[in-house]
């Protein structure tokens, strides 16, 4: 290898990591949460700074951070999963029903249920998809329906209550290592892992790459169709498991639990800077997504604004964040085309 | 195995092609395609556009499977269903257009799906970089590994496209039409990294329309034409002349029959137009009957500015007027009603609804005064558009076939025919021969003569030399979004034009072909 | 090749196939013969579906549906979609319901403001999607989110209700002494108005254009942007008609008015024909669609099947007909291919056409 070129490239490596960092969408994203979380804080300080305030600052995103993240692997390769609400609720019931024929049942192989279940579900929206060749958005909208529709005829009125699940597994919903929630502490690991994995991994650019241009990755001989199931059997699984702790933290499941949640999914992904066409963003953004996200629901009774209007907050960030990175890409092409006019 | 031996080499020859054919639906776009190229050598492939050198390339990356035929890599039967099974089979491809990961890094879009990997199979960044620097220092071009390939140009992308064949270590390394839009300085570099590649005995495909660049580089050349083998010849056994005109199969002066035509007035007038990052300070006119040929290499921004002009892009200063009067930006509908007429340069993205029937193609432009009451029928639209497919002699059973069912000239006569429905003062046509076979170019050529003989204003954009030298009565040079020369037709050569559009030693006519 | 010297005019016939053949063998004929089977067969397999008020119950209860879906044609045919209809459908609810019940305005003119609220924020979906370049997919699924925000925000836990008498019973009442409501006569008028909007006009043809290929369209001079900015705001417009409606009919309002009856539309559009991918579709099979979705719906809850029996069905119908209209045609298109590969000589474009059309 040539030596010529190996020495400015290691000199600015430390600079660079900061400029990159301070550049990053992801940063903007910490500043507001930093941000509310201030105003929310002086406002009641109890709203971080007392013991159930600091656990619900932390354990409220729990869910939302799993299903975000499942989302994001599905939304950089140009794919969505609407159908990751309905997993949820499935999951959750599921546990319930486990627990039901035996109480005695460890956690851990609930956990495996749950994350079995969604990766089979995450695997025929993504056999249906790939397969297919059809909009993945229509399908999971399917999916969506037919597997809530499911639900409720499995179901009924039917509700799975505290009774149903065993002491050992509700004490895990609340349950706090070092004052930080266990369910958020295996909630970060997963943003980790899988922010690890498409970072360094060659499957994980490739899921970029296939997002940034599907006819290139085609052209390129990328294993296009084995990716992108492998996104949604990761999406799947993930609802699985936040359907695993959705009924850990409220201890309650009905035919209704985590209708709506994909949105809320979505809108994390967005405002966390993932590009909906694919080919950009990152876990991380994600994950702070959907910190913000679950943060200004908790923070709008304080700030004055009634709850009621917390959809409509969830709808104008998602539009915010996509005009944004919309008006910011623009700029950034048109900088580097004028770039290269100067050169 | 490191000089060329033509085609009677005694080792298995690393890439044989035989009697190839393919067709998309009713389009024979490969009807038999023979090629056999020996390790250790340069083999030049030549033809027409349309000859149907794109889709055997094609073939031997695994994007297309062919229909029929023999296909042999290094004396084996090989059958592609992919490109990933042509890459592992050692076969490199670099396509005419650049195919980049916008949102990736350089670096990533040259190592996609073959990273250097560290400890842990994790993706090593520092070596991925250094090893971009190294190709691209072989190269000898200076492109950061880091940014994201958005935004970089033409000539850039093609670089990173022939970084990434070069460091695919190939036994065969097929090159459609990399020169394209290089200057003569990364033309000299890749040149000398192909010879490299050569010696070290593998095999090179070289597609181009620059017979100095065949002749410079090359060890052996194939013709083909009308989608068929013609013939292979040493090239130090062969002349241009033999070439050309076995490529064409007739005589050059025949297929470019501009007739003088009385030139009038002004009709479009160009003053000072200006888009950052596509061209400059661009200012001419054309007159009735007069046909102006736009010159430059690929990427040069000659589309950039018909677009401009016509309005389906903006601009950011400068002014178009037609007959005097201005005329706004940005609205092709305005400049359709002020009388333009736009063939554009990608037929089936641009010029027709591809999908759509030739009726309706047809009637596209001038349905909105067609319809009664603000009532359009089918009836309406069927007989507004025969008589344009007549007058074209466009090929067709019936006004609902596709368009996608037709051949490339067929295409374009409905593109042509769709416009001159409109009765326009000006004709812009962006490539107007491209992927057509030679008959239908000859009656395209002797269409556009007689259109400036009735008056028409032709702005021509056309990346074939003969084409530009054979119909323009004035040549506008284009270079780097620049105009660089005005050539009448009397005086225009290959020569200067060419000086012009490189601004470097003259070169023989650079030219693309579609992707068919 | 072709390397005609002639230039004898030469006449073309207007259709490769003869009128049978156009009228019967494509997806609208198709979903028509579904909807009559369905109906034949329900009227003597399930109990009470033959008596009086099932028409009526139907009509009534997918006329949202079926306004909704007119409009939603159009989008789909550009190859955009609408999310937000159903939110937008409740937002106009919640604001007649607010206008009408606690401010004492009259019915008409709260029924305008709604309308006119909705067609703003179909515009406002257009104005992203047409002039800020953004995916209709993204930017709908904000607006979702945001216009059932807004109906929430609006009237909160209440449930609002005691529209005036006399206005609420009228979209319900029968045409005459048929078994018609008269919500059918309003719905009557805006089929055919899309129908001949769609099909009949320079502007429904660039509708079609736009789906097939944007490019294409633009620089032939259709106006890209304005075609989408008009089609969401009559999204909008219509979805809020359909809200006031609903608010008549239920004679009251509450945040989950309407919700989840984007799939419904959505479904039914694409069961009618309507290509996800754009381009290709019309109107009357959609209208056939959505009326097969209602049949189904009807003679399953007369059987005693729960609405989840039905949202099931749905969704299967929806994914069953995107997979049909993508991958049949392929199957389809292999056959030809094969046949053309046997033979080695040049096909002239007239061959193989045919059989390649009829595939489609």
């Amino acid at each position: 290898m040539s030596t010529a070129t190996l020495h400015p490239s290691q000199e600015s490596a430390a600079t660079r990591v900061v400029q990159t960092l301070l550049r990053s969408r992801e940063l903007a994203i910490v500043i507001v949460l930093a941000l509310i979380l201030v105003v929310a804080t002086t406002r009641r300080s109890s709203f971080v700074f007392s013991a159930d305030g600091w656990r619900d600052t932390l354990l409220a995103p729990s869910i939302l951070l799993l299903l975000a993240v499942g989302q994001m692997v599905v939304v950089v390769t140009r794919n969505v999963d609407l159908s990751v609400g309905s997993t949820l609720g499935i999951t959750a019931y599921a546990t319930g029903k486990i627990f039901v024929s035996n109480p005695e049942t460890s956690v851990l192989v609930v956990f495996a249920a749950g994350l079995a279940l969604g990766a089979v579900v995450g695997a025929l929206n993504g056999l249906l998809v790939t397969v297919f060749k059809v909009p993945a958005l229509v399908i999971t909208l399917g999916t969506m329906y037919v597997l809530r529709g499911a639900l409720t005829h499995e179901v009924g009125s039917d509700r799975m209550t505290a009774g149903d699940y065993p002491a050992h597994f509700e004490k895990l919903g609340n349950q706090q290592v070092l004052t930080i929630p266990v369910l958020t502490i295996i909630a970060l690991v997963v943003v980790a892992l899988v922010g690890y994995y498409l970072h360094t991994a060659r499957g994980g650019r490739e899921l970029y790459a296939i997002g940034s241009d599907p006819d290139a990755a085609d052209l390129y001989g990328l294993p296009s169709g084995r990716r992108v199931l492998g996104a949604f059997v990761l999406c799947g699984a993930l609802a699985g498991l936040a359907g695993v702790f959705s009924a850990a933290r409220y201890a309650t499941a009905f035919s209704g639990t985590g209708s709506g949640i994909e949105l809320q999914a979505v809108a994390a992904v967005v405002i966390g800077g993932v590009a909906i066409f694919g080919g950009s963003g990152t876990v991380w953004g994600a994950a702070i997504g959907a910190f913000l996200l679950v943060t200004i629901n908790r923070a709008l009774p304080i700030l004055g604004i009634s709850e009621f209007w917390q959809g409509a907050v969830v709808g104008a960030l998602i539009i915010g964040s996509i005009v944004l990175d919309r008006v910011l890409s623009i700029r950034r092409t048109h900088k580097l085309v004028e770039a290269r006019d100067h050169a | 195995m490191t000089t060329a031996t033509g085609t009677e080499g005694r080792t298995a020859p690393t890439l044989e092609l035989r009697s190839v054919a393919k067709s998309f639906g009713a389009v024979a776009a490969l009807r038999s395609g023979t090629l056999e190229v020996a390790p250790g050598s340069i083999h030049a492939l030549v033809g027409e556009n349309g000859a149907g050198k794109s889709t055997l390339v094609k073939i031997v990356a695994g994007v297309h499977r062919r229909d029929s035929g023999v296909f042999r890599l290094l004396g084996e039967d090989v059958d592609f269903g992919s490109t990933a099974d042509s890459k592992s089979a050692g076969v490199a491809v670099i396509y005419q257009e650049p195919t980049l990961f916008p949102d990736l890094s350089v670096a990533e879009n040259i190592f996609m799906g073959r990273h250097p990997l560290g400890r842990g199979r994790r993706i090593d960044r520092t070596r991925m970089y250094d090893e971009s620097n190294a190709l691209f220092a072989r190269l000898g071009v200076t492109i950061d590994p880091r940014r994201v390939a958005n935004g970089l140009s033409i000539a850039d992308q093609q670089l990173i496209e022939i970084a990434k064949a070069i460091s695919l270590d190939a036994k065969l390394l097929v090159m459609d039409e990399p020169t394209a839009a290089l200057s003569g300085n990364e033309v000299a570099r890749l040149f000398a990294v192909a010879r490299s590649l050569r010696d070290e005995g593998r095999a090179l495909v070289f597609i181009s329309h620059r017979f100095d660049e065949v002749f410079d580089l090359c060890d052996t050349v194939t013709v083909m034409r009308d989608g068929a083998y013609v013939s292979t010849h040493l090239v130090a056994e062969t002349t241009e002349a033999e070439i050309v005109s076995r490529m064409v199969g007739r005589e050059v002066a025949e297929l470019f029959p501009k007739t003088p035509a009385a030139i009038g007035d002004v009709v479009l007038d160009i003053q000072g137009l200006g888009s950052t990052g596509e061209f400059h300070d661009i200012s001419f006119q054309v007159r009735a009957g007069e046909i102006v040929g736009l010159a430059g290499l690929v990427g040069a921004g000659r589309s950039e500015i018909a677009r401009a002009v016509f309005g389906v892009d903006g601009y950011d200063e400068g002014r178009v007027t037609l007959h005097g009067k201005a005329v706004p930006k940005k609205q092709p509908r305005a400049a359709i009603r002020a009388g333009m007429a736009f063939v554009p340069e990608d037929r089936r993205q641009q010029g027709l609804v591809i999908e759509g029937s030739v009726a309706r193609n047809i009637a596209s432009v001038i349905r909105g005064g067609l319809a009664k009451g603000g009532l359009l029928t089918a009836a309406a639209e069927n007989k507004a558009s025969a008589p344009w497919a007549s007058r074209l002699q466009v090929k067709t059973s019936a006004l609902d076939m596709r368009a996608a069912t037709m051949s490339g000239g067929n295409q374009q006569k409905v593109v042509i025919a769709k416009w001159l429905a409109t009765d326009p003062k000006l004709l812009i046509i962006d490539e107007p021969t491209r992927g057509i076979d030679v008959g239908t170019k000859a009656e395209v050529h002797r269409l556009l003569s007689d259109l400036a003989g009735q008056g028409l204003a032709i702005l021509m954009i056309s990346s074939e030399l003969p084409e530009v030298l054979g119909m323009a009565d004035r040549v506008l040079v284009v270079c780097e979004g620049r105009l660089t020369a005005d050539i009448a037709r009397e005086d225009a050569t290959p020569e200067n034009v060419m000086a012009a559009a490189t601004r470097s030693a003259p070169t023989a006519p650079p030219t693309k072909e579609p992707v068919s | 090749m072709s390397t005609a010297t002639a230039t004898e005019a030469r006449t073309y016939p207007a259709y490769s196939r003869n009128l049978a053949a156009r009228l019967l063998l494509n997806r609208e004929a198709a979903v028509i013969v579904g909807l009559v089977a369905v109906y034949l067969y329900a009227m003597g397999n399930v109990p009470f579906f033959d008596g009086p008020l099932t028409i009526f119950n139907l009509s009534k209860e997918y006329a949202p549906i079926l306004l909704m879906a007119l409009p939603m044609t159009l989008i789909i045919i550009t190859g955009e979609i609408d999310l937000s209809v159903a939110s937008t459908l409740g937002a106009s609810a919640a604001i007649t319901g607010v206008l009408v019940v606690e401010h004492d305005l009259s019915l008409p003119l709260a029924a305008l403001v709604a309308i006119l609220v909705g067609a703003l924020l179909g515009a406002l979906n257009g104005f992203f999607v047409a002039y800020v370049g953004l995916p209709s997919l993204a930017v709908t699924i904000g607006s979702l989110a945001l216009y059932r925000g807004l109906a929430e925000g609006l009237i909160q836990d209440k449930r609002i209700s005691g529209f005036p008498e006399g206005w609420q019973d009228w979209p319900t009442e029968r045409i005459g002494t048929s078994q018609y409501p008269n919500i059918l006569i309003p719905i009557a008028v805006l089929v055919v108005l899309f129908a001949l909007l769609l099909h009949f006009t320079s502007f429904g043809r660039g509708v079609f254009e736009i789906g097939l290929s944007d490019e294409a369209a633009h620089f032939s001079g259709v106006n890209v942007a304005r075609t989408k900015l008009v089609l969401f705001t009559l999204s909008g417009a219509v979805a809020a008609f359909a809200g006031v409606y609903v608010a008549l009919k239920s004679n009251s309002v509450a945040t989950d008015t309407g919700n989840g009856f984007e799939l419904k539309v959505i479904a039914g559009v694409l069961l009618g024909g309507v290509s996800i991918f754009g381009g290709r579709g019309a109107l009357h099979g959609v209208v056939a669609g959505v009326l097969l979705i209602a049949v189904l719906n009807s003679a399953l809850q007369l059987d005693g099947q729960g609405s989840e029996v039905i949202q099931i069905i749905i969704g299967l119908l929806l994914v069953g007909s995107v997979i049909a209209s993508n991958f049949l045609p392929r199957i389809r298109a292999l056959i030809p291919r094969r046949a053309a590969a046997s033979t080695t000589a040049p096909q002239t474009p007239a061959t193989g056409d045919e059989t390649r059309k009829v595939s489609q």
